[in-house]
C-alpha cells in the first residue's frame, strides 16, 4: 500500500516505518509510541499513515488506543486511508469487551473524514442502545460529534430522538452525558442560526433531571445543573421546588458543582416571590461561597470573581464574613486584588476598623501594584463610608509619612478624591499634601494635587507661589497636568484676584500659544473670554457648587448584572463581560479576531475600562438626576430651582446637557422662548460659554452644566444675568 | 467545553497535547507559548485572545493547560485540570516532566478517558485504576464479564466502588486533620484565626456497606441533647460525592457507602472558639539603619500529655542583611539568605512549654532608603491527638447485610503549613 506514495528513503521516518512493519510485537509497539512522541511535539508523522493503520487490528487495548490516537490527529489527512480502518471499527463495535466497544465508537465520532461518517451511524445506532451503560453514556457524547461533523446524518437518522428519549435512562451517568450532547447540539444549532429548540425541557425531563442530579458523578451534576438553569419554570411553586431540589448540592466538594447550583438558584429564585425564602436562600449560599476560598487559587478566582457579582445583587450575602476576604501574604496578585475589592463592597461601619488597618498593613508590601490598589481601597472606604472618613484620612497621612515614591503619589490620588466627596472638611491636611510637591512625577498625582491647590486657592497662603511652579514648566507637562493647571489658576485668580492676575495671564496666553493640544487650548479661550467679558459670571461657572461623588454600587449594567447572574461560573462571569465580547459568532479561528483580542487578553485593564464606563455612566446620571433637594441647598432663589425643572423637561436642555448640540446659543434661546428676544445678546452667550466650557469630558471634574444655571445667583450678578434669569 | 488539552513545560516545550474538538488546531500550542511561557509578567490564570481562552495551573515545573473556545465554565476547567493533577499524581506519584515523559502513553490514555468531546467523564483514580494499568492489558484475556463489571461500576450509581470488595478483618480509618490558618497583626490581636478540616478516610471494608458518621457538630446535639458544653459550630461541610447529599440537608445525618480505600470523606470549615495551639510573641527592633535584633517566644497552648512536633519557624530579615547571629536553646536555626529568612527549626515542644529565639542580624548599608517591608513569620507545625477547632467523632457506624463486626480507628491532627502567619 505505501508503495504508491513511495515511503521515505531515509531518516527517522524511514527507520519507524521499518519498525512499524517489524516481525516483532514490541517493536512495532515501541515504534508506534515513537510515532505519538514525534506527532506530540508537531513532528510530521503523517506518511507512515499506512504503516501505523496495519497496527490496528490487535488484542493489546493499549496500542489499540495508540493507534487510534494517531488515527484522530490525521484521518483528516488522509481520507482516502481511512476507509481501510473503517472494518476494524466496525468490528470493534460488536467486540464482547465494552471498553473496546466504547472506544471503537468513541473514536470513530473523532475522526474528522467525510467518508468515514456514512459508516458510522448503524454502529451508533447499535451502540446507543447498548446493554451496557458505558458504552451507551459513550455513544450519546457521540451523536454530539457527529452533529458538529455534518448535522443532517444526526436528524436523518433519528439520533435526536433517540437522545430524547434516553434522557429518561435508568443510569444517572447515561443521563448526564445525553443532557450534554443534547445542550451541545443545541448550542450548536443556535449559533447555525436554527429556531427550533433542539433541546425543549418539559416537566417530565425536568423531574428526571432532579432524580438523576442526585445520583450521578461531579461532572454530570454540571451538565444537568446547566441544563436545569435553562428550563423555564411554569409557576412559582416549581420554581421553589427546583430551588429546594438544588440547594443540597452546595455541600459538594466540587467548586465547579457549588457554583452551578448557585447559578440555578439564583436564576429560579427570580420567580419566588416570598422573601423570607429568598432570604433563606442566601443564607444557605453564604457558606459554600465562602469555603470555595480553601480551594486552589485559581478556583478560588473564579470564585471571587463570582462572588463579586453576587455582591452587586445582594449586598446582604456575605455581611459578616469581610474577614475570609483578607489577603494571604502569599496569595497570587490576581487573587489579592479581588478581594480587596470585595472587601470595599463589605465595608461599614462595624468592620471599618479591621479593614482600614489591613489595607495599611497591605500598602507596605513589596508589589507595587498590589500596594497601589490598596491605598486606593482606602478612598473608597472613605467616600462609601462618612463615619470612617476621618480615619481613612489619618491611614493615608500616615502612609504619606513614610514618603516612599508611589505611595504618597497614590495618597495624593486618592486624597483629591475625598476631596470632591467631603468638601471643605479636611483642609488642615494640605499642607502636608503640599509639602510632597517635589516628590510627585506621576501625571495623576500631579493633575491631583494642583486642582486640590484650585479648589482651595483661599486658604493656602503661598498658593501662588505653588502654581508658579507649575506653570513655569506647562509645556513640558502632560496634558491632564496642563488642564489642571489651568483651571486652578484660573480659580486662583478668582478667589485671590490681587496679585495673581500676571499668572493667569502667563498661562492664558502659554495655553493659547504654545500648546498643541485642542482640549487645553480651547479651555484656555473659554476661560480668557468668560474672564474678559464676565468676572462675575466666571466666578459663578467656575467656582459653583459641583454635587459630591459617590461610590458606584454596580460596575455593570443592571441588565448586564442580570444576565451574568444567570451565568454564574462562566467565562462571561469571570470577566464581568457579555459572552459575545470575547465568543466570536459562528467561532471564528484565532487570527481573524487576534487584533480585538489584545484588548481583552488584560482582562484587568478590560475590567477597569468597564468601571470606567460605568462611571462616566454614573456622572451623566448625577446630571440628570440633579435632585430638587439640591437645587434647594445652592440656589437661595427660587428661580434656581424654576430653571432645573424647566430645563430637564425641554429637549433643547436635554441636547445642551449631553453636549450634542450644534450652537448652544440658539439652543439656549429656545429654552427661554419668545421672551427671550428681549435678552441682551451678550449675556445668553457668557452662558452658553460656560456650559460649554465645564462640560468638556476630559476634566476628571463632574459636569458641572447644570450647576452653572441653577447656582447662577451670587452677587456679582450684572444686570443683563439679573434679567436672563427674571425671565423664568 | 474544553477544546484541547496540553502539557507544557517549562521551556514551552509540548509535552502532551490532547484535542478533544475539531474547532482547533495543534499549532494553538504555540500562541500559548507565546502569550504566557515567555511572557513574563502573567498576571492571569486565563488568558483570551480572540475567542480562543487558555485556562493554566501551574505545577512544579509544569503548566497544565485546557483551552476552550466558547463561554465555558471556567470552575469546570480549572477543577479539571486539578483534577487531572491528583490523578497523575495517584498513578506517578508526583508530577513533573520527567514523569510526565516516562509515562506518556499513560497519560495518553488517561485524558482520553477523563474526558470525552470535552466533557469531563468519571474521574475516580480509584475506579480508572481497575481499567487504565501500568501493565499492558489484553482485550482477550479479559473475561467479557470482567470488563462489564468495571464499566458497569464506572457509571453506576455508586461508580466508585466495587461490589466485590472482600477482608479477612473489616477495619475502618478515620482521620481528622486541621489546617490552622492564623493572621496575626502585629499588636497581637488576632486578624483572622479559621481552620479548614478534612476528614479522610481508609475504609477495608467488605461487601457494599452503609455507613453512618456522627460528629459533635452543634446543630445535631443542639436538636437531640440540650446543654452539651462541647459542641463545634461548622461553618460549612462539603463532602466526598458518595455522601446523600439530601440527608445532610433535610437533617444532617451524613451516611454514604464509601469507596474502597482511601479517600477524602469530607471538608469542613470553622472559624468560632479556634484554639490557637501555639502562641508566638515576637519582638524585632530595627536599631538604626545596620542591625535587627530579634526576640521571639513561642509558647504551647494545650495539655502537657501532648506535643507539638515539625515546627519551623521562617522569621523575615530584611533583604540587605549579610549575617545574622542567633541564639537558640531549643532545635536548631539558620540564616538562609536566598528566601530573606532564618529558619529555625524545633523537633518537639511538649505542652505548656516555652522556647525562646534571639538573633541580632547586621545589615550593609545601602543607598537607596527603601522601607522594609516586614513580611509576617510563617510557622508550620503539626500537633497529634488535638483539633483546634474541637471537633471529635461520636461514631461511625457501618451496617451491611452481612452483619459483620468492623474495628475503627480516630486519629487527629491539627497542623499548619504556610498558613499561620505573624506579623511583627
Amino acid at each position: 500500500m505505501s508503495g504508491f506514495r513511495g515511503p521515505p528513503r531515509k531518516g527517522e521516518n524511514y527507520e519507524l516505518s521499518a519498525d512499524l512493519n517489524s516481525e516483532y510485537r514490541e517493536k512495532r509497539k515501541d515504534a508506534i509510541k515513537k510515532v505519538i512522541a514525534n506527532m506530540t511535539v508537531q513532528k510530521d508523522v503523517s506518511g507512515l499513515f499506512p504503516d501505523v493503520l496495519k497496527n490496528m487490528q490487535t488484542d493489546d487495548l493499549e496500542q489499540k488506543k495508540l493507534v487510534y490516537l494517531y488515527l484522530m490527529n490525521y484521518a483528516k489527512t488522509q481520507p482516502e486511508l481511512v476507509i481501510l480502518a473503517v472494518n476494524t471499527f466496525v468490528k470493534d463495535t460488536d467486540d464482547p469487551n465494552p471498553l473496546v466497544r466504547a472506544l471503537a465508537i468513541r473514536t470513530m465520532g473523532m475522526l474528522r473524514a467525510e467518508k468515514i461518517l456514512d459508516y458510522i451511524c448503524d454502529p451508533l445506532n447499535k451502540c446507543l442502545r447498548d446493554d451496557n451503560p458505558y458504552v451507551r453514556k459513550t455513544a450519546a457524547l457521540c451523536v454530539a460529534k457527529l452533529y458538529d461533523l455534518k448535522p443532517e446524518l444526526v436528524i436523518e437518522n433519528g439520533f435526536l430522538e433517540t437522545l430524547q428519549d434516553m434522557v429518561a435512562d435508568s443510569n444517572p451517568m447515561v443521563v448526564a452525558n445525553t443532557v450534554a450532547a443534547l445542550s451541545d447540539i443545541h448550542a450548536a444549532a443556535v449559533l447555525a442560526g436554527s429556531s427550533t429548540d433542539t433541546f425543549h425541557i418539559t416537566s417530565t425531563i425536568l423531574n428526571k433531571l432532579l432524580v438523576a442530579l442526585n445520583e450521578c458523578s461531579e461532572w454530570g451534576r454540571v451538565e444537568i445543573l446547566s441544563a436545569l438553569a435553562r428550563y423555564e419554570t411554569t409557576d412559582e411553586r416549581e420554581s421553589e421546588h427546583i430551588c429546594e431540589r438544588v440547594v443540597p448540592q452546595f455541600q459538594h466538594a466540587n467548586a465547579s458543582v457549588v457554583l452551578a447550583a448557585v447559578k440555578v438558584i439564583m436564576i429560579h429564585m427570580r420567580h419566588v416571590k416570598s422573601e423570607n425564602l429568598n432570604k433563606q436562600m442566601i443564607r444557605k449560599m453564604a457558606p459554600p461561597l465562602v469555603t470555595l476560598l480553601s480551594n486552589p487559587p485559581e478556583v478560588q478566582w473564579v470564585a471571587l470573581r463570582n462572588v463579586n457579582l453576587l455582591l452587586q445583587k445582594r449586598p446582604d450575602l456575605l455581611q459578616n464574613e469581610m474577614r475570609v476576604f483578607f489577603c494571604k501574604y502569599n496569595d497570587p496578585l490576581y487573587v489579592k486584588v479581588e478581594k480587596l475589592d470585595i472587601m470595599v463592597r463589605l465595608a461599614g461601619e462595624g468592620n471599618v476598623d479591621a479593614l482600614l488597618s489591613e489595607l495599611k498593613e497591605y500598602a507596605s508590601e513589596v508589589d507595587v501594584d498590589f500596594v497601589r490598589r490598596s491605598i486606593k481601597a482606602i478612598g473608597q472606604t472613605a467616600i462609601k463610608i462618612d463615619a470612617a472618613a476621618e480615619r481613612c484620612v489619618n491611614v493615608l497621612l500616615e502612609l504619606i509619612g513614610t514618603r516612599v515614591s508611589y505611595v504618597v503619589q497614590e495618597a495624593v490620588v486618592v486624597m483629591k478624591d475625598i476631596f470632591r466627596k467631603y468638601p471643605s472638611t479636611y483642609e488642615g491636611v494640605i499642607p502636608t499634601l503640599c509639602a510632597n510637591l517635589d516628590e510627585l512625577d506621576e501625571p495623576e498625582a500631579k493633575a491631583s494635587l494642583i486642582w486640590i491647590i484650585g479648589e482651595y486657592a483661599r486658604k493656602i497662603d503661598n498658593a501662588d507661589e505653588l502654581l508658579g511652579i507649575f506653570v513655569d514648566t506647562f509645556t513640558e507637562e502632560s496634558y491632564p497636568v496642563q488642564l489642571q493647571t489651568l483651571t486652578a489658576v484660573v480659580k486662583l485668580f478668582l478667589q485671590k484676584p490681587d496679585g495673581s492676575q500676571g499668572l493667569v495671564q502667563r498661562v492664558l496666553n502659554t495655553a493659547t500659544k504654545d500648546c498643541d493640544s485642542p482640549d487645553v487650548r480651547d479651555r484656555a479661550y473659554i476661560y480668557w473670554r468668560l474672564l474678559s467679558t464676565d468676572p462675575g459670571a466666571a466666578k459663578a461657572v467656575v467656582l459653583a457648587h459641583r454635587p459630591p461623588i459617590s461610590l458606584p454600587r454596580t460596575t455593570v449594567s443592571p441588565q448586564l448584572l442580570e444576565e451574568l447572574l444567570g451565568e454564574v461560573s462562566s467565562l462571561a462571569s469571570v470577566y464581568h463581560k457579555p459572552e459575545e465580547t470575547f465568543v466570536g459568532r459562528g467561532r471564528i479561528g484565532i487570527d481573524t479576531v487576534q487584533k480585538k483580542g489584545v484588548e481583552l487578553a488584560d482582562d484587568r485593564a478590560a475590567a477597569q475600562k468597564a468601571l470606567q464606563t460605568v462611571a462616566i455612566g454614573q456622572q451623566a446620571e448625577n446630571l440628570l438626576d440633579f435632585s430638587d433637594a439640591d437645587g434647594a441647598e445652592d440656589g437661595q432663589q427660587p428661580s434656581g430651582l424654576a430653571a432645573t425643572t424647566m430645563l430637564t423637561s425641554t429637549p433643547a436642555a436635554a441636547n445642551l446637557l449631553a453636549g450634542t448640540s450644534s450652537n448652544p446659543l440658539d439652543d439656549l434661546v429656545s429654552i427661554f422662548g419668545n421672551a427671550s428676544l428681549s435678552a441682551p445678546t451678550v449675556q445668553p452667550q457668557s452662558a452658553a460659554l460656560g456650559g460649554f466650557g465645564l462640560g468638556g469630558a476630559p476634566s476628571p471634574l463632574p459636569p458641572q452644566t447644570p450647576s452653572v444655571l441653577q447656582a447662577a445667583s451670587p452677587p456679582t450678578q450684572q444686570s443683563g444675568q439679573e434679567d436672563l434669569l427674571g425671565l423664568f | 467545553m474544553i477544546s484541547a488539552f496540553f502539557i507544557f513545560n517549562q521551556k514551552g516545550e509540548v509535552l502532551i497535547s490532547r484535542l478533544y474538538r475539531t474547532d482547533l488546531k495543534r499549532s494553538i500550542a504555540d500562541v500559548f507559548r507565546i502569550q504566557v511561557v515567555s511572557n513574563t509578567d502573567v498576571r492571569s490564570p486565563i488568558i483570551t485572545l480572540g475567542s480562543t481562552s487558555f485556562f493554566h495551573v501551574r505545577i512544579n515545573n509544569l503548566y497544565v493547560v485546557a483551552v476552550t473556545k466558547c463561554n465555558a465554565n471556567a470552575a469546570l476547567v480549572f477543577e479539571f485540570c486539578y483534577r487531572f493533577i491528583s490523578i497523575a499524581k495517584s498513578y506517578f506519584g508526583k508530577v513533573d516532566e520527567e514523569a510526565v515523559k516516562n509515562n506518556f502513553v499513560l497519560i495518553y490514555e488517561l485524558v482520553d478517558e477523563i474526558c470525552d468531546f470535552g466533557y469531563p467523564q468519571n474521574s475516580e483514580a480509584d475506579t480508572l485504576k481497575s481499567y487504565i494499568t501500568t501493565e499492558s492489558v489484553m482485550s482477550s484475556n479479559i473475561a467479557p464479564e470482567e470488563s462489564s463489571r468495571i464499566t458497569v461500576q464506572a457509571t453506576g450509581a455508586t461508580s466508585w466502588r466495587r461490589g466485590d470488595v472482600k477482608y479477612k478483618k473489616n477495619e475502618a480509618f478515620v482521620d481528622v486533620v486541621e489546617t490552622v490558618n492564623l493572621s496575626m497583626s502585629a499588636k497581637g490581636t488576632t486578624l483572622r484565626a479559621d481552620v479548614d478540616g478534612h476528614i479522610l478516610m481508609r475504609a477495608y471494608l467488605s461487601g457494599t456497606p452503609e455507613c453512618k458518621f456522627g460528629l459533635n457538630d452543634k446543630l445535631v446535639i443542639d436538636k437531640n441533647e440540650r446543654g452539651t458544653a462541647d459542641a463545634v459550630e461548622l461553618d460549612d461541610c462539603r463532602f466526598h460525592q458518595c455522601v446523600k447529599l439530601n440527608e445532610f440537608d433535610s437533617d444532617r445525618t451524613i451516611s454514604f457507602i464509601p469507596p474502597d480505600g482511601e479517600f477524602e470523606l469530607m471538608r469542613y470549615r470553622a472559624t468560632s472558639n479556634v484554639k490557637l495551639p501555639l502562641k508566638v510573641i515576637p519582638s524585632v527592633t530595627e536599631i538604626g539603619t545596620t542591625q535587627v535584633q530579634y526576640v521571639i517566644t513561642v509558647k504551647t497552648n494545650f495539655s502537657n500529655k501532648l506535643s507539638a512536633t515539625n515546627v519551623v519557624l521562617k522569621i523575615p530579615t530584611p533583604l540587605n542583611t549579610t549575617n545574622v547571629d542567633c541564639k537558640v536553646a531549643n532545635g536548631k536555626a539558620k540564616y538562609v539568605p536566598a528566601e530573606n529568612v532564618v529558619v529555625w527549626k524545633i523537633p518537639r515542644i511538649q505542652g505548656g512549654q516555652e522556647v525562646t529565639f534571639s538573633a541580632h542580624a547586621e545589615l550593609t548599608s545601602t543607598t537607596t532608603r527603601q522601607v522594609w517591608a516586614r513580611p509576617p513569620i510563617d510557622v508550620d507545625f503539626q500537633v497529634l491527638m488535638f483539633t483546634a477547632s474541637g471537633l471529635i467523632v461520636r461514631f461511625l457506624k457501618v451496617f451491611e447485610k452481612s452483619n459483620y463486626q468492623s474495628i475503627k480507628w480516630v486519629r487527629y491532627l491539627t497542623k499548619a503549613s504556610g498558613s499561620y502567619q505573624i506579623r511583627f
